[in-house]
């Protein structure tokens, strides 16, 4: 990603039969990588005492994240945890791979920022109308006052803004940081502070899933149970 | 000084001013978020996860301000509608 361009989208390469942007292109890339990963991991799975490393590691995860969904949402995370999940994975390793030269991170686009913020503005009354029927769902948005309507209505909107631009803001600063202090001091300092957008990188993509899972978990009761642990 | 090279100036001006001044209040905020945790981490060591996790959640919160002031500040100097 160069100074100029202030999205990946704008970074186009040029294969021989058609031209891509960095967003599609590093988007599919990281997409195969992890289904070809998970394919080759769960290949064979075993359910005795000695298991492989690598599903060792993917056991840690799936626990971990379905640990953290069930003290956010606080019920049982079966149905949450391939949404929030994939979100969270994505994210993470798309932003891990930053140590890659040439890698251009597809959450520095808007684009993908807004997807995936949009994946979660459709998920919130999906799960909210499984869960308590159209009428409970729609009865959350009059709950306090029916004066209260229009700033839950705005409040959804802007929320699902909110993530894109994080998301997309931190990610793009990382980027543009790198490519400033590449400029200027270009030995050591550009190592730091990948070092730091590698940070912000994970912790970003663990506030996205929960928050979704925050989100989620208000559109179905009227107050998260988000203490129990 | 034609009318390109003003709106170049202010931009650039402008873009900087953003930045700085949308840093300080987020700043501000994170920084008592933070010392109030560790104060109530220091407290209560039991419920270290749950207090680290609603600090993120809210320093995320926080945050977003001084992020809009950075995309504001990126749109004025290298998409610069004018």
């Amino acid at each position: 990603m160069d100074l100029t361009d202030i999205s990946p989208d704008e970074v186009v390469y040029d294969l021989r039969f058609f031209s891509v942007n960095a967003t599609i292109l590093w988007t599919w890339i990281v997409m195969a990588l992890m289904a070809a990963g998970s394919w080759l991991v769960t290949r064979r799975l075993s359910t005795g005492p000695e298991i492989s490393r690598w599903q060792n590691l993917l056991e840690v995860i799936v626990g971990y994240t379905r640990d953290q969904i069930r003290q956010t949402i606080g019920e049982s995370a079966a149905p949450y945890l391939p949404f929030l999940g994939t979100l969270f994975l994505f994210i993470a390793v798309s932003n891990a791979l930053t140590i890659v030269p040439g890698y251009v991170p597809p959450t520095a686009s808007l684009s993908t920022a807004a997807g995936l913020a949009i994946c979660v503005f459709v998920a919130v009354p999906a799960y909210g109308i499984v869960n308590r029927g159209l009428g409970g769902f729609l009865k959350h948005y009059v709950e306090p006052t029916p004066l209260m309507l229009p700033f839950n209505l705005i409040g959804e909107l802007s929320r699902t803004l909110a993530l894109a631009v994080r998301l997309f803001g931190n990610i793009m600063s990382g980027a543009k940081i790198a490519a400033i202090l590449l400029t200027v001091a270009p030995f050591f300092f550009p190592v730091l502070f990948s070092l730091l957008g590698l940070l912000t990188g994970l912790i970003q993509a663990y506030i996205f899933a929960i928050l979704a899972a925050v989100y989620i978990a208000s559109g179905e009761q009227a107050t998260p149970r988000s203490s129990e642990s | 000084m034609d009318s390109q090279t003003l709106i170049a100036i202010t931009s650039i001006f402008t873009a900087g001013l953003t930045i700085g001044i949308g840093a300080i209040g987020p700043a501000l905020g994170e920084g008592r978020a933070l010392a109030e945790a560790l104060r109530s981490i220091a407290q209560q060591p039991d419920e270290s996860g749950t207090i680290i996790r609603t600090l993120f959640v809210g320093l995320a919160m926080v945050e977003s301000t001084a992020i809009y002031c950075f995309v504001v500040s990126m749109i004025l100097l290298f998409a610069n509608p004018f």
